[in-house]
């Protein structure tokens, strides 16, 4: 077959990689900061805002870098922060 | 409407806002307990985490595992999980739990308990179960003090810590628990830190699969008393300091590991060795005593 037959251009397609979805329940976060102190990818900040509590809950700052680990979930001690499959980021 | 039945609705709204199942650890935990009461920054949340991963990575059925828990802020533990549990008094988490597994062998009992529980007010429990060698994992949480009653000095704080009992620090010699557990008969110890999440779901998988006595310590911070009076910082300060100062020694002889206060921290799988349990060296004794004349307890 010659090359302009192909109706995909040659080439390895461009690498994707897992992409989680992030969903915090603040009123059940007491800031203690260990989801944002030791995700990998740097994606959480302890925001200005309050909740009910009055604990400053983290907020997901650069959301496109999560990878869908679950580090945050397991090291959360309150339950508050887990992450959902998402569609995988391309490039 | 009380504030904390106002926090509930307030979750629940956001949670039905996000369209999705929810926290996976609800199917785990009894709801209407949390939020819990430890403080903020303090590692027992993240133990029960790592517990509720193992089993589920196990994929043991929820009904065959039954949870004894003693007093203190980990004996809490027992009333926040949504399986099997029991509240037992100070320091008897160990003989309730020979109790119920003798009662039904086909159960899977851990013991998750603090270091005061199991160790202090318990270690004479501690030691006979490990010496018979009963088939119950214990998961000890040290977090170096009596918590709960206001920070006493306990027989893991390390010499030379400040707790309310020792304000001058403490002179005594403190207990090298996988040391201790080793040399009692235990069949599987391992130690781990609060920040080690997948090394400590490795190791509550293999203590619970293992037979025998398995023993894991993990070391979680205590971000009010402990930190606080030793001046370490909150608990977030305590994991950094797990991070820089923690060294894993699989295979470690158990005699080297103490915990001092500002030393160097060596975690890891220290024993695993295979003993027959408690039940399996009655049954063929007693059948090879007493010949056709004994039927083997299978519970």
């Amino acid at each position: 077959m010659r090359i302009r037959e192909h109706k995909k251009p040659f080439g390895f397609e461009k690498p994707s990689r897992p992409h989680g979805k992030i969903i915090i329940i603040d009123e059940r976060c007491k800031g203690c900061g260990f989801c944002v102190e030791y995700c990998p990818q740097d994606v959480l900040e302890l925001s200005e805002r309050f909740n009910k509590k009055g604990y400053h809950p983290p907020e997901a700052v650069n959301d496109h870098a999560c990878v869908n680990c679950g580090f945050c979930r397991m090291i959360c001690p309150e339950f508050a922060i887990y992450t959902v499959e998402d569609e995988p980021v391309i490039g | 409407m009380s504030v904390t039945d106002e926090l509930k609705a307030a979750v629940q709204a956001q949670t039905n806002k996000s369209g999705d199942a929810g926290h996976p650890m609800e199917d785990f935990l009894r709801m209407d307990r949390i939020p819990h009461i430890w403080c903020p920054t303090c590692g027992i949340g993240v133990v029960v985490n790592c517990f509720a991963r193992a089993l589920e990575k196990i994929g043991i059925p929820l009904d065959d595992v039954a949870v004894v828990s003693g007093i203190g802020c980990t004996g809490r533990v027992a009333g926040y999980v949504k399986i099997d549990s029991f509240h037992t008094t100070h320091g008897r988490a160990i003989p309730f739990a020979t109790g119920l597994k003798l009662g039904n062998p086909k159960l899977k009992v851990v013991v998750i308990s603090g270091d005061g529980d199991l160790v202090s007010i318990g270690g004479n429990h501690f030691v006979h179960a490990a010496r018979r060698n009963v088939d119950i994992t214990v998961i000890c949480v040290n977090n170096f003090n009596y918590a709960m009653t206001g920070g006493q000095m306990a027989a893991t704080s390390p010499t030379d810590s400040i707790l309310t009992t020792s304000p001058y620090g403490n002179f005594e010699t403190p207990f090298n628990l996988p040391f201790l557990a080793e040399s009692v008969g235990a069949t599987y110890v391992a130690r781990w830190t609060a920040l080690h999440i997948h090394r400590q779901t490795e190791a509550m998988i293999d203590a619970l699969t293992k037979p025998g006595f398995t023993f894991v310590e993990i070391l979680a911070p205590c971000p009010t008393i402990f930190e606080r009076r030793n001046k370490f910082g909150d608990g977030l300060d305590r994991l950094n300091y797990y991070y820089e100062h923690s060294e894993i020694k699989h295979g470690e002889p158990t005699a080297n590991v103490d915990v001092g206060l500002r030393t160097k921290i060596i975690v890891g799988k220290f024993v695993d060795k295979d003993r027959p349990t408690w039940l399996d060296s009655m049954n063929s004794h007693l059948k090879r005593k007493l010949g056709d004349r004994f039927t083997p307890y299978e519970g």
